[in-house]
């Protein structure tokens, strides 16, 4: 008796020490992906790395995930395809699968949100009807793609709602949606969705376009030397002022977008130019200091200071717009802000290069609206 | 500008050496003259490549040795890959026989669905297919997938998350570069300008973000260039209205070996491989906006320039000792080892191939213009030989084998045409889903076809 209880210990002793080795191991390697940096930089040690958590047991998947914890996007696209092969190896082989354990990763938000998309996606390849458990608790997720799906659930319940006659319990749940939706297809489709059913929605305050600016141009731009000459805008802000533009004396002028979008159209007040460029100033008070993503779009080259200092520029015409085109974190100040946008159009003719305009939005970094404390008053 | 006719006969092709034949049990590379991973069928483009040489070969050598594959294994599919854009050497010509000449229910061997949207087209290697995907609201998810010839079932799927901007036009996709193998890897490029490179096992080897590196490399527009292997680098054209450069990558550890700064512009031509006598003499051609560079491919010296505008879309195809180029409609340049660069010798108006890129194959360059008019000519002089209209629009170079084009239009519609020597003619037409951007694939007796939804394979069906 006394001998199988020893052997019962020595065993569970190297199992333990087994599983303390196959930890580090994990541990080790991912340290090596976790490493790699731009110029290939760690590629050699990450090639092995990869390899080892790849022939990595499933019971290992969330140490392997939580590797994606804090990792920049390189290194996480390193770990990503390492835990992806794992969970190949086992579809193919069969197996155990540590679908509770993973079931637990995604509902940890403290995750990174990649990871925890992997384990939901992983867990749904062994077991289908997870969905239905994991996505009604996700709706205001902070895993953009997770709170992806919990808004497409809710939609698919507005919308037979809505199909089978019951109208008001359809607008409940279209707004629940609407309230917790983060990316624009989604977003227009809402609102679509409810001002068919008669209810008013402000798209661009929901997405948090800045739509009230003061304008001024048209200054000149020939030979595209505009983008970089330095007007007055660019060394003070006064509302009064006004300057030589390309042809006349110009001033700053009131322009509010009234479209979903948020769209600035130089055009509007100051008529069709080519060779010019343009300014856009406006205000945003923040209610403390904090961090914001200013997400802006345009097909024409443009300039972006916040508070007298440039955030970013891009000297590029007419090669193509999105919303959300060129995103910066930005910090802002309590208080009054001073967000100034210089705007170029260039020289062609062609029609679809007769653009003179932007977008801006300010958002947190899943693109939810932050909005300035003073944008109702105003 | 007048140009010296070429002789005739110097672009007859040598049937390329198959390099398996599907029905052995193990796969042997055949002896391809150089041992190297990559099939390089285009060395025997034009028989005797050296230039110099090659015009005194014999015609009866030519033909004998034209025919070898057939003489040694008879009338079989060969399971030649087709390993990048536009296939071996890409020419958008294979050197199989026994090819579906006709679309039916019987011919449709399998259909899968793709995780995805992407113009880039599909490769086969080793009985696999590769082939690329961008999913999620912004195309973010980049998905590579090895999918089994035989069956259409996915052996492996690997995905990325975009590290550079997906943003870009609506028609196009963020999976817009065909990826590129040796062999043994898999290297597989996004308009994200993220990298990376698998073994044909859906191991990762190296992935480099280029686009997070050089965060002003970018085009709204999408980027769209494939990576073409030379030797063992791997070269990356990223020529846009931001930061422009082409870049050769070490093709076993995706370190950089050389960068080249390009003139920003929008532009999404593939480079070229023109290969020399040897691999040390081989040449990358890029071709940008404003003209024609050829660089070393191991430490991508500029060695010959032509400054002329070029097309910012369709690609240069070299052929032998030749290459052409969407310049001018389409000109034939010729390498001169006096000048060590490329002279000239013809241009013809008619067969500017628009967006689409000429395919050379046994004397003939054939261009398929977007509106759906298939144009053939000389090669040897760009005589315009005969037209046939095909129902277009057109946004995938067609792809040639066993005496036939395959093309499938922008709809989906699949249009199958018999080279003749006077004329073509249209034999057979199919149905395949609409979103038609990339160029069909030919490999195992069977020609693949990407839509934006799905991956289909013409053939031979695995139990007949």
């Amino acid at each position: 008796m006394r001998t199988s209880i020893s052997t019962v210990i020595l065993i569970a002793g190297l199992a333990s020490t087994a599983a303390q080795a196959a930890d580090s191991d994990v541990a080790t390697r991912l340290a090596d992906l976790r490493a790699v940096g731009p110029e290939a930089a760690g590629h050699r040690e990450a090639a092995a790395a990869w390899q080892g958590i790849a022939a990595e047991s499933p019971a290992a998947l969330p140490a392997i995930l939580a590797g994606m914890d804090g990792a920049g996007p390189l290194a996480a696209n390193w770990i990503a395809t390492a835990a992806q092969a794992v969970v190949e190896r086992r579809l193919q082989k069969g197996g155990s699968f540590p679908s509770a354990e993973l079931e637990r990763f995604v509902l940890e938000r403290n995750h990174s949100s990649r990871a925890r998309r992997l384990a939901y996606e992983f867990v749904l390849r062994v077991d289908p009807k997870a969905e239905q458990r994991l996505v009604p608790q996700m709706l205001d997720d902070p895993s953009l793609e997770l709170r992806r799906d919990a808004v497409d659930r809710i939609i698919g319940e507005a919308a037979a709602a809505a199909e089978s006659g019951k109208s008001e319990p359809a607008v409940a749940l279209y707004r629940q949606a609407l309230q917790a939706a983060r990316d624009l297809d989604q977003v227009q489709l809402l609102a679509q969705r409810l001002r068919k059913l008669g209810q008013s929605v402000d798209l661009a305050r929901q997405l948090g376009y800045l739509v009230r600016w003061k304008l001024i141009g048209p200054f000149d731009n020939t030979e595209r030397k505009g983008f970089d000459a330095v007007y007055p805008p660019e060394r003070e802000i006064r509302a009064d002022a006004a300057y030589p533009g390309k042809q006349v004396e110009v001033r700053w002028v009131e322009f509010a977008a009234e479209d979903d979008f948020g769209k600035i159209d130089f055009f509007k007040p100051f008529g069709q130019h080519r060779e010019v460029a343009g300014y856009a100033v406006t205000e945003f008070i923040a209610d403390r200091r904090r961090e914001v993503e200013f997400r802006m779009s345009s097909f024409n080259a443009t300039k972006l200071w916040l508070n007298g200092k440039l955030v970013d520029q891009y000297p590029v015409y007419h090669s193509g717009s999105q919303p959300d085109q060129y995103v910066n974190r930005v910090l802002l100040e309590p208080g009054r802000n001073v967000i100034l946008v210089k705007v170029c159009q260039n020289e062609q003719t062609q029609d679809w290069a007769q653009r003179w305009d932007f977008q801006l939005r300010v958002c947190d970094e899943i693109g939810g609206a932050v909005l300035s404390a003073d944008r109702d008053v105003k | 500008m007048t140009f010296e006719p070429m002789t005739l006969g110097k672009f007859q092709e040598q049937a390329e050496p198959a390099r398996r034949c599907v029905t052995r049990a193990t796969f042997e590379p055949m002896p391809v003259g150089r041992s190297q991973e990559q099939a390089e069928p285009a060395r025997q483009c034009v028989p005797g490549r050296s230039p110099g040489t090659r015009a005194r070969r014999s015609a009866a050598a030519r033909i004998v040795i034209s025919l070898l594959p057939l003489l040694l294994f008879g009338r079989i599919a060969f399971a030649a890959d087709w390993p990048q854009f536009r296939g071996p050497g890409s020419r958008g010509v294979s050197s199989e026989t026994g090819l579906p000449t006709e679309f039916s229910e019987k011919t449709v061997a399998w259909k899968v669905p793709l995780p995805g949207p992407g113009p880039a087209s599909p490769i086969v290697v080793d009985g696999t297919v590769i082939v690329t995907a961008a999913g999620g609201p912004r195309q973010e998810r980049l998905h590579v997938l090895g999918i089994d010839a035989a069956n259409g079932r996915t052996r492996w799927q690997r995905t990325l998350w975009a590290t550079g901007p997906t943003v870009c036009n609506g028609f196009g996709g963020v999976a817009a570069s065909t990826p590129a193998s040796s062999g043994r890897l898999v290297f597989a490029l996004f308009s994200s300008n993220d990298i990376a490179c698998f073994d044909i096992d859906g191991n990762l080897q190296w992935y480099r973000a280029l686009g997070y590196e050089s965060p002003r490399t970018r085009n709204d527009v999408g980027m769209a260039a494939s990576p073409l292997i030379a030797g063992d680098t791997i070269v990356v054209q990223l020529e846009n209205p931001g930061v422009s450069f082409a870049t050769g990558l070490d093709t076993s550890t995706g370190e950089t070996r050389w960068r080249v700064d390009l003139e920003s512009g929008g532009c999404w031509t593939t480079p070229a491989l023109w290969q020399g006598k040897s691999a040390a003499e081989d040449l990358v051609v890029l071709q940008s906006r404003v003209g024609l560079t050829a660089h070393e491919p191991q430490s991508g010296k500029q060695v010959w320039r032509l400054e002329q505008p070029c097309s910012s879309i369709s690609s240069t195809t070299a052929c032998g000792e030749y290459l052409f180029a969407p310049i001018n409609g389409l000109t034939a340049l010729r390498y001169s080892l006096q000048s060590k660069g490329f002279e000239p010798i013809w241009q013809e108006q008619r067969l500017g191939p628009a967006n689409i890129c000429p395919v050379v194959h046994e004397g003939r360059v054939y261009v398929t213009k977007s509106a759906g008019i298939v144009v053939c000519g000389d090669a040897a002089t760009g005589k315009v030989l005969w037209q046939l209209r095909l129902k277009g629009p057109f946004w995938g170079t067609p792809a040639i084998g066993d005496g036939h084009l395959y093309a499938a239009n922008h709809d989906g519609l699949v249009q199958i045409v018999r080279l003749g020597k006077d004329s073509g003619e249209l034999v057979s037409t199919g149905q395949i889903d609409s979103g038609v951007l990339a160029s069909p694939a030919i490999s195992g007796g069977a020609v693949y076809f990407r839509t934006n939804t799905h991956l289909w394979k013409i053939g031979h069906k695995a139990s007949e």
